[in-house]
This record gives C-alpha cells, structure tokens and sequence, in this order.
C-alpha cells in the first residue's frame, strides 16, 4: 500500500521580513475594500491590483530574472500567496498566469515563448486562462473533441471550451486540443496551444453563475488559426503535460483559505462568551492549522523537486470539505439570513461564500474524481 | 527519518510483531500482564528514551521517538510504555530523578497538600494501580508543583476503558509524596494532560495507519458480487477519505512533536489532538463499515484497535476540551489576529 508522505516543511526564518512586507503593503492597497469583495480573494480580478502586486515583484517570485522573474523561493511565494489569501486581495488576474503558465513554460515552452509570455505575466500585465473542459468533456477531460488540424505553418482550431474562468478578460488561454482523432489514442492525441484572446475566430461569451455573477465563459472557436510556434511543448504530450500540473494546482493555500474570510467575520461578530461559537472556532483552527501543515508540506516537496501528486490529492480533497463545511456551520451556529444586502459584513459574506461554495470540490478536479485517485494510490484501482 | 528514530522504531516493531500477539492482546483484557513484552522493553532501554543522557537516558527528541509511540498505538500494545516514557521525560525535565518501574500520568482529579504530604483523587489512571510511580500535579502550600506518588499509599479503585485497559481511580488521605519540585516556566500548569494528549495523538495515528491497512487488505480480499469489494467506487471513497484522515493526523501529531521538542507546544498539541481525535472517529466508522458483520465481531482483530481509538480520543481531553481552549484563544485575541497568531505557531 502507498504510504502518504507528508515530510514537515517549516518555514526558514528569513520569510518573516517577506511576511510583514506583504502585510504593510495588503494593509495599504485593501484599505476601503469591502468585506464581501474581500471575500472573493482568488475569484476577484482587478487588473491594477495585480499590476502594483507585479511592481513590488510578488509574482513569478521564483522564476529566473531572464524571464522577468525574481529567483526567489517555493517557500517565499507560499508565504506571499498565504498572505494574500488571509487578507482577500483580489489576485484572479495573475493567479494562473503565475501558478500554471509560467511554470508550464518553463518546462515545456521554447526560450521564445518564455521570453514573449513570461515577462508580462510577472509585471502583472499578461492574464491567463485555462481552456480544458468542454460541454461533453468535464471529469472525463480526455474524450474533448475540440481539434486543431494542420495545415500550412500552423494548425486551425474548431470546437468549443466551457467554464473557462475569466476567458473574457485574458490576454491568453492556454488550450488543451485534440491534435490527433484516432479514437485509439484518447490520451496521446492531445497537445497544448497557447492561443491570444483576441483573435479571429474567437469568441468568449461569458456565462453566468447561480448568483448573476460572470466569471466563467464559453469560448467558441470557428477556423482559428495558430502558428506552429504556439504549441507548447510536444504535439501529442499534452495530457502528460497537463497532469504534470496538477500537483501545482491541488495543493496551495487557495484550497483551504477560500472561506477563511468567513471565519474572521464570524470572529469579529461572536460574543466571546459563546461556548458554542468557541468550540465551533477551535475546531475550525484545528483543521486550518492542520491543512496549512499539508499545503506547506506539498509545497516543500515541489520546492525540492519532488512529484507528490497524491498528496495534493489528499490536500484539495480535505481543504476544499473544510472551506465548503464553513458557510454550513456558520449557519447552523447564526441562524441569519444570508443577505446580500445585510447590514453587517457577516451577512453579506456569508451570502456570498454560501453561493460560491459548491464550486469549490468542482473546479480543478471533482471531490469524487480525487477520491477516485487517491483510492488508486492505496492500490484499490 | 534519522538514524537514531530508524533503530528505535525497528527494534520495538520487531518487538511488537513477536510479542503484542492476538493472544497477549486478548489475555491483557482479563487482567494478565505482558511480563515478557514489558521486561524486552525495558531491557531495550526505550522506556527512557527522551530522557537526556547525563540522566541515564537515551537523549532522543520527541520527533525522534514519535514512530516509537506511533507502532505502540498501530500494534495497541497492552502495557503503559507510552506512559512511561512521557512521564520519565516530564520527570527529568522537572529536575525530578527518574524512578525505575512502571511510570504513569495523572491527568485527572485534584491533589493538595503541604510539605511532603498530600491528599486527593486521581482519576481513571493509565495502568494507575500497577505502577511503580504516578506523576500528577499538586498544590502544595499553595504553589503549582509536580509530584510522584505511589499508588499503594492510596486507595485504589480498579476500572477500564473501552479497550480494557486498566484505568484506575486512586484516593489519597495525607500521603508523602516520593518527590516533587514546583513546576517551571517551561513547564506550567496543564502539563501532564498536555504531553498526555501529545502522546495520546501519536498513538491516535499509529491506530489510524493500523486501520487504514487493515481495511485496505479486507477491501481487496473480501469477495461480493463477484468481484472484491474494494472494486465498488463507494468503498473506495469511504477509504480515501480513511487515508486522508489518518494523513491529517499524521501531520497534525509530528508538528506537534517538533513543537514539543521546543518546549512551546501548546497550541500544535491543542491541534493534534482535536484533529487527531476527529479523524479517530471518522477513521473508526469507515473501518467498521468496510469489514461489515465479520468486524462487528470479537473473533475479529478490528475491535482491539477500534476500542482504543474511541477511549484515546476522549483521554487527556477530548476534541471539544482542545477546541474549547483554541477556540476561547481565538476569541479572546480577536478577528485581526486570527491570521497572523495562526501562521506565528
Ligand atoms: C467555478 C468554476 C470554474 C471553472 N473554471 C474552469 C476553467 O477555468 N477551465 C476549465 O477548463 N474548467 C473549469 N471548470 C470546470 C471544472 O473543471 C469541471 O466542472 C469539472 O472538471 C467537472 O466537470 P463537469 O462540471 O462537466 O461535471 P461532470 O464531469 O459531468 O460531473 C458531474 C458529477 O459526476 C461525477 N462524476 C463524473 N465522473 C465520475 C466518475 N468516473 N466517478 C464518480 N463520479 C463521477 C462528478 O464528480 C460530479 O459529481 C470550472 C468549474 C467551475 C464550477
């Protein structure tokens, strides 16, 4: 049976500096941002936030200084991202940028596209999106049928993505497409494209969610033409290229801070005497300081060049039960209503995070998917 | 893992494999004690593992004799060497001599007294009637101390928990003490059920990992429907969820290990046994649902475990007493420091 590894990361004392950096400066830039606003941390994008984020130099933080990054390490950047996350910085615009595409590029991408791509990203100017699923490809993510077809310099795309986030206000999607029809070869068919946004032949038509918000989109693409030196790395590679993300992808702080904002409310608004409220509290302090451990160690373990894709399983399946479980138990603790329009920051954040809440064991992998793979590394699939 | 922790934790699992038996196990529970496992143990010297060197000890930091604790809670070994080890540890490092023999914690109850003496009830006592010495806290003339005692000065009141392990009730009238020192800086009020709960979290997830295991195995051995029962999405789930627990105790115990390491663990242990004792719970239903009616029974070995997982999750106090003190903590600090007293731990 596979033994989970979750090897203690701490914290090296030097990121302390970094730390109180990023709280003057979140203390400076959030001044006046409302509560539920804040609450939308990694769902909110606000293009000159994530400028002056870029300015301080707080994205790409570990890549090389060629391609616009900074050289710092996985462990400076947690620090950063954490931060960010506590406070409900609105950092959407450059968060896949700086979480998948730039380390995408720098495993599979041509010196040209480092140098095109990466340098905006890390000065807060270059927003990405992700375009993998697809109306009849969710879980199942390799039956797409989105295809590119060769033809002379390049390829010409037909076919649509679904639920791609904030597709509308990116500069770039990074596409998953089936550059190969041979049924025989699901998974080996498929290969990455970087795509410009505004194109011909693209179309971004934002949906919106069960709250009136538009975030996601659903990206038609009719005879899009790309040139060869948009594909990221291998033709074919792309599936193997994709999973090789997901590590990256499951287990950072975002996993199990998306209701932290929730929690400070409820804090603020509880009347300390209330045992209830105090043994609701401290569990809650137990599963995040409990999570933050898990994140953390992930995190060292890909600082250290190490592949725990299990563990980043284990860390997203039980961050996002916790962050969902949050708005649940303020409910059943209040007994308010959520109001969007209430007259405390409470009620409007808890409205807000009881609507996005479900997203949350959607987006990135299903609950059930996850589950599905971590069953196969206790070698029961 | 370093060399040290790698000896250790090999040599009483070899032990453990030998000698903590089913039949060791089932005899331990009518009350027979383990003679032969206890005397390998002691022999072996790891019942004074954290005890520093100059004290006669072995000198290993908790991190190092954490997968010691983790096997005596994966093998539910039935003799106090958890016990022992924490309570010779709290010994040393309150300038207390280590008395050989079976050491104990007291975490329950009330002792007062003046001078030497002291009276009062120690409550439900890990193994409290056998050993050689109880450590329990004490106000003596008033001041926060810490004390030995032995338990044939007391009356005792023999008892169990779930597993059948002695926990036994002891009442003291104007007894001496053996020794006692006033407790330190380093060591105030609270610390025996706190490195009582440290260690009651380890063993919490060496029971997990046993659990995890064994219900890995039954899944993929036990046939229905045709085909094993670990084939059915349901059953993998449930396991995933068993593993991501048991993970989430493993985290939670060893940082709270490191911490002890440092003399300032009250809030990691505060975690780990909230979130251990959770995952205890959550870890023993998944384990009994997956082995079905055949679990459900003596003959079968889940039970030794199982049993041990709902008692050890209420001693020492259970999750609500740590989340109570979390969360009176977070209250009393208010929203602006929820974050930053979070990540300064
Ligand atoms: C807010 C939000 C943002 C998103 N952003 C993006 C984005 O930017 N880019 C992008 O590409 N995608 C994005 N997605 C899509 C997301 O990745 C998919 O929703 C997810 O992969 C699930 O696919 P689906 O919604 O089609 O559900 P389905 O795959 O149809 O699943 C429906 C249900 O069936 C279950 N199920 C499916 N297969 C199995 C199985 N084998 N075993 C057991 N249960 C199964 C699922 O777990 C789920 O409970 C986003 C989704 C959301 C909600």
């Amino acid at each position: 049976m596979y033994d989970f590894q979750f090897e203690p990361c701490q914290l090296p004392d030097d990121t302390q500096a970094l730390r109180a950096e990023v709280r003057e400066f979140l203390k400076e830039n959030l001044e006046g941002f409302p509560a539920v606003k804040k609450a939308a941390t990694w769902q909110g994008f606000d293009s000159e936030f994530t400028r002056k984020i870029g300015e301080r130099g707080w994205i790409g933080m570990t890549w090389p200084k060629k391609y616009g990054g900074h050289e710092r390490s996985a462990l400076d950047r947690y620090v950063v991202l954490e931060e960010m996350l506590a406070a409900g910085a609105p950092v959407a615009a450059h968060w896949i940028g700086d979480r998948q595409t730039g380390p995408l590029l720098l495993r599979y991408g041509t010196e040209e596209q480092r140098q095109e791509f990466m340098p905006a990203i890390a000065r807060g100017e270059g927003y990405y999106c992700i375009g993998m699923s697809e109306p009849d490809s969710g879980s199942d993510l390799a039956s797409m049928r989105t295809k590119a077809e060769r033809v002379d310099g390049g390829w010409v795309i037909n076919g649509s993505k679904l639920w791609t986030t904030h597709a509308h206000r990116c500069n770039q999607m990074v596409a998953l497409i089936r550059t190969n029809p041979d049924p025989d070869s699901k998974h080996t068919g498929l290969s990455q494209f970087l795509l410009d946004m505004d194109i011909e032949g693209i179309d971004p038509r934002p949906i919106r969610d069960l709250s009136g918000s538009e975030h996601f989109n659903e990206v038609v693409f009719k005879d899009v033409y790309v040139p060869t030196e948009r594909l990221v790395g291998e033709e074919g590679q792309g599936w193997q290229q994709v999973m090789a993300e997901l590590a990256f992808e499951r287990s950072g702080p975002e996993r199990y801070l998306s209701s932290f904002l929730l929690l400070r409310e409820l804090v603020k608004e509880v009347d300390p005497s209330d045992g209830t409220a105090r043994r609701l509290v401290g569990r809650c302090i137990a599963h995040m300081a409990t999570l933050r451990l898990m994140s953390l160690s992930v995190a060292g373990m890909l600082n250290e060049g190490k592949a725990p894709a299990l563990e980043a399983s284990v860390v997203k399946d039980l961050g996002t039960s916790f962050e969902q479980e949050l708005p649940e138990l303020v409910h059943d603790l209040l007994g308010i209503e959520p109001d969007p329009d209430g007259d405390t920051d409470l009620a409007q954040v808890l409205s807000y995070l009881t609507q996005v809440a479900p997203s949350f064991s959607l987006r990135g992998g299903t609950r059930e998917i996850l589950r599905g793979i971590i069953a196969r590394g206790l070698g029961l699939r | 893992m370093n060399e040290l922790a790698q000896i250790l934790s090999e040599s009483v699992t070899r032990l453990f494999e030998d000698l903590a038996t089913r039949e060791v196990l089932e005899e331990a529970e009518t009350g027979i004690w383990p003679e032969n496992l206890w005397k390998e143990l002691e022999e072996m010297g790891v019942m004074q593992a954290l005890v520093p060197e100059e004290s006669g000890g072995v000198g290993a930091s908790w991190n190092e004799v954490e997968s010691v604790i983790r096997a005596a809670g994966r093998y539910c070994i039935p003799v106090p060497l958890v016990e022992t080890m924490v309570a010779s540890w709290l010994c040393s490092s309150c300038g207390l001599e280590v008395p050989k023999g079976i050491l104990t914690l007291a975490a329950g109850g009330k002792l007062e007294g003046s001078g030497s003496k002291v009276k009062g009830v120690l409550d439900r006592v890990p193994w409290g009637g056998r050993a050689t010495a109880i450590l329990a806290e004490a106000v003596i003339d008033g001041e926060d101390s810490i004390v030995l005692l032995e338990p044939d000065s007391g009356e005792k009141l023999a008892g169990q928990n779930l597993a059948k392990e002695p926990r036994d009730t002891l009442s003291f009238t104007n007894c001496a003490i053996l020794t006692g020192n006033p407790l330190s800086k380093d060591f105030p009020k609270g610390l025996v059920e706190l490195y009582g709960a440290l260690a009651r979290s380890v063993q919490i997830t060496g029971a997990l990992e046993n659990l995890l295991g064994e219900s890995v195995q039954f899944a993929n051995d036990r046939v229905q429907f045709g085909r094993p029962i670990g084939k059915f999405q349901a059953i993998q789930h449930q396991l995933a969820i068993l593993a991501s627990e048991t993970a989430a105790a493993r985290a939670a115990s060893s940082a709270a290990c490191t911490a002890a390491d440092s003399k300032k663990a009250f809030f990691e242990i505060a975690v780990a046994k909230a979130r251990s004792g959770e995952a205890a719970g959550i870890g023993s239903k998944i384990a009994h649902a997956t082995h079905g009616a055949i679990g459900f029974t003596y003959e079968h070995a889940l039970h030794f475990t199982t049993r041990r997982l709902w008692s050890w999750r209420a001693e020492f106090g259970a999750e609500a007493v740590w989340r109570d003190r979390l969360g009176e903590k977070a209250l009393d600090r208010g929203a602006d420091n929820l974050w930053t007293d979070l990540v300064s731990q």
